[in-house]
């Protein structure tokens, strides 16, 4: 196994484009081994935020400081609300980012099968990527994202275009990535999975890290009036 | 998808392989010559003919004779076959052409529409036959390109004293053939040689309306293009084409070939 | 009518060796000269579309605009540089099959570039942070865009195998149209006009045609296939 990635360590991260700060100094330690749930209003930044986390981007101001030492380390994968899957079969779309890394055929191949039989893709193996249902092919992405072995998995709003029996299948691959010990770092709109997910919250407002929390502090006594404001809107819904 | 992408690749390599393959190298020379020897079906008739005596493959590119003639300039051909004896000459004093042989003659005829509305059948020479087209302004269809016929054309309307200009003086810009056509859709008159008017098929209602005035007469040259300018130049090739075509056997070759029956070009060398 | 479709039929049926030659090497030119576009074209369209350099936009314009380039221009480029006076002539492939695929690759490489570079800069825009987030780089990301893109770049190959078959300058100026050697469809259509034989003419016209739709019609079935089997 290769070097430990986490905790990765966010120094006073900052991103704008031209004058315009859509991130503002945050400061911010993701430990290995939790969930990380980061919430907030749409257009608070969080989507922003996990790019930055990925390395999709590079801050602006501040520094992303991971523990390994490297700039953008490869043991981290990345979920995205729509997920983008390559217009090939399944088991291609698997092979991709395995050969990417250099690993033998042999081993890909090996890799490839434990993944489908692990997510229920077995008998999907050889379809188009694309012609999968969108609960299929999120689910391929999350498959995707494991075959390549994160530390960190970054999911952002990975529930959103999805129906609710869609969704528990996914909220429970995702624990199970966490019960292997993946960090999740996870950005949602929807309450009542943040409340069944998170282990910590941190929360987002209008660009700047507010509050940072235990969950359970965090949904029975939020600390600024923003966060309440938002909780209770959930209430309203 | 893997097996999609190695057949694509297999599929790119037979390809490649298709496009190098060589045409089969043979010994050949290249002509230039013009559209009016080309397109009667002269050289389809001849070049067997030296092909089965010496097995030098003749590969013929038809253009006007301007174009013949500096394909030849640039060293593109290795002979020249053309019909402007006064540019021929030049060709050869500028040491571009090492000399100049005769080889055959056929003559241009005027062609126009049956109906004659210039009087063209009445006239009494070639000079009338042009002055009668300018001044009853019918269509006239020119060449206006850099060949021999539109040459023999210009020195006719000299000839008449004409300066033709004016809404029925077409000037087609393209070959013998393109000029044709067009003659026939206007319809209008036009200078063309007999070869190629014999074997022109989209003749509609044109029909030849002057011919044989001893001006209209349309000798044809052959030259060997100087390999002091060109070192790439087969030249012993080229002279046995020329040699051959000169001979007592070429000459027969060139005055058995008919169409319709009617012979389209006449020995003249010697 | 008994006209030109009879004569195109007969001509076939007949299998005359001079036609089937004409053919044959119109055939080879073309499809030559398309499979030399794509292996230049597809990896310059796609750099094209994910580089960023000064002139990027002008070398755009210039492939955007070169995809009306006259054939004659094109062959008469060819003509110059391999002409036995101009610089390539030491060569001696003027009035060759191979100045003819020459001139068909110029006369179709903007139009492969320009398509290449659209499609993969659309698919690019989709795929962009996914790739990097699987840990492909720019680089990388250009096989993969041009194979995801095939199906719209299957157009732009057509779309330049439909000009390449149908042009006539290039090849008459670059060949030569000499009988047995250099003479394609479109040349002897050329010629068979020039004699006004102009049934023979639409014949050979109907044949070329039949080809084309034929290619076409692969084609389209392979793109429809690609498209229900991977997506």
């Amino acid at each position: 196994m290769t070097a430990a990635i986490l905790p990765l360590e966010l120094r006073a991260m900052g991103y704008a484009v031209g004058a315009a700060a859509l991130l503002s100094d945050i400061t911010l330690t993701i430990p290995a081994g939790r969930r990380l749930m980061v919430m907030g209003a749409n257009g608070a930044g969080k989507s922003l935020f996990l790019r930055l986390c990925h390395g999709l981007i590079d801050p602006t101001s501040g520094q992303r400081i991971w523990a390994d030492g490297s700039a953008r380390p490869a043991a981290q994968a990345m979920v995205f609300q729509r997920p983008v899957l390559l217009r090939r079969s399944v088991v291609a779309n698997l092979d991709y980012p395995l050969a990417l890394t250099g690993m033998a055929a042999q081993e890909r191949r090996f890799m490839i099968a434990r993944t489908l039989d692990r997510f229920g893709l077995k008998d999907m193996a050889d379809r188009p990527a694309r012609l999968l249902s969108g609960g299929q092919q999120q689910r391929l992405a999350l498959a995707r994202a494991w075959a390549m072995r994160p530390q960190v998995l970054f999911l952002d709003e990975p529930t959103s275009a999805l129906d609710p029996s869609a969704t528990r299948i996914i909220e429970k691959m995702v624990a199970q990535f966490s019960e292997d010990g993946i960090t999740i770092v996870m950005t949602t709109h929807n309450l009542g999975q943040a409340r069944r997910l998170a282990q910590d919250v941190a929360f987002l407002h209008s660009g700047r890290l507010i509050e940072r929390a235990r969950a359970a502090d965090f949904f029975v006594e939020p600390q600024t009036a923003q966060a309440r404001a938002f909780l209770a809107g959930d209430l309203i819904w | 998808m893997i097996h999609a992408r190695r057949f694509i690749l297999s599929a790119t390599c037979a390809l490649a392989l298709l496009a190098a393959l060589p045409v089969t190298a043979q010994e050949f020379i290249t002509v230039a010559s013009t559209t009016s020897t080309e397109n009667s079906g002269l050289f389809g008739h001849i070049l067997p003919i030296f092909r089965a005596e010496t097995g030098i493959e003749v590969r013929v590119i038809s253009q006007g004779t301007g174009q013949a003639l500096e394909t030849g300039r640039r060293g593109d051909a290795d002979v020249v076959f053309v019909h402007a004896r006064a540019q021929e000459e030049k060709f050869v004093a500028n040491g571009y052409g090492v000399q100049r042989f005769d080889v055959m003659y056929n003559d241009f005829v005027i062609v126009g529409p049956d109906t004659d509305p210039a009087g063209l059948r009445a006239a009494a020479d070639a000079k009338a036959a042009m002055a009668a087209i300018a001044s009853a302004e019918a269509s006239f269809a020119s060449r206006g390109d850099d060949s021999g016929t539109y040459t023999a054309e210009k020195a006719l309307w000299a000839a008449a004293g004409v300066e033709p200009a004016g809404a029925w003086y077409l000037s087609t810009g393209s070959g013998m053939g393109a000029t044709l056509n067009t003659a026939t859709q206007v319809p209008a008159y036009a200078l063309t040689d007999r070869g190629t008017w014999l074997s022109f098929e989209n003749r509609g209602d044109l029909d030849i309306v002057f011919e044989g005035d001893p001006v209209l007469f349309n000798p044809y040259g052959i030259i060997l293009v100087n390999p002091q300018k060109h070192a790439h130049i087969k030249a012993e090739q080229s002279q046995a084409f020329i040699d051959w075509i000169i001979s007592d056997a070429g000459q027969a070759a060139i005055a058995s070939f008919e169409v319709g029956g009617k012979q389209l070009f006449f020995p003249r060398a010697n | 009518m008994d006209g030109p479709f009879a004569t195109a039929f007969s001509l076939i049926a007949s299998g005359d060796a001079a036609l089937m030659q004409i053919i044959g090497l119109s055939l080879r030119v073309t499809l030559s000269a398309v499979l030399l576009a794509c292996l230049i074209g597809l990896p310059l369209g796609a750099a094209l579309a994910l580089a960023r350099f000064p002139g990027r936009g002008a070398v755009i314009v210039m492939f955007n605009a070169l995809m009306g380039l006259p054939p004659v221009v094109a062959g008469l480029v060819v003509y110059l540089a391999l002409s036995r006076s101009g610089p390539l002539g030491s060569l001696a492939l003027l009035f060759t099959p191979t100045a003819m695929i020459i001139a068909q690759t110029l006369l179709i490489l903007p139009i492969v570039v320009s398509l290449t570079r659209s499609v993969v800069e659309d698919l690019w825009a989709e795929y962009r942070e996914q790739l990097l987030s699987l840990g492909a780089g720019r680089l990388r990301a250009v096989p993969t865009l041009l194979w995801d893109g095939r199906v719209s770049l299957l157009t732009g190959v057509l779309a330049g195998f439909g000009r390449a078959s149908a042009e006539v300058g290039a090849v008459l100026i670059v060949g030569g149209n000499i009988a047995g050697h250099t003479r394609t469809m479109t040349t002897a259509i050329t010629l068979e006009t020039n004699r006004g034989n102009l049934g023979l003419a639409v014949a050979l016209g109907i044949i070329l045609l039949t080809l084309t739709l034929t290619l076409n019609a692969a084609a389209w079935g392979a793109g429809e296939w690609a498209k229900r089997r991977l997506g």
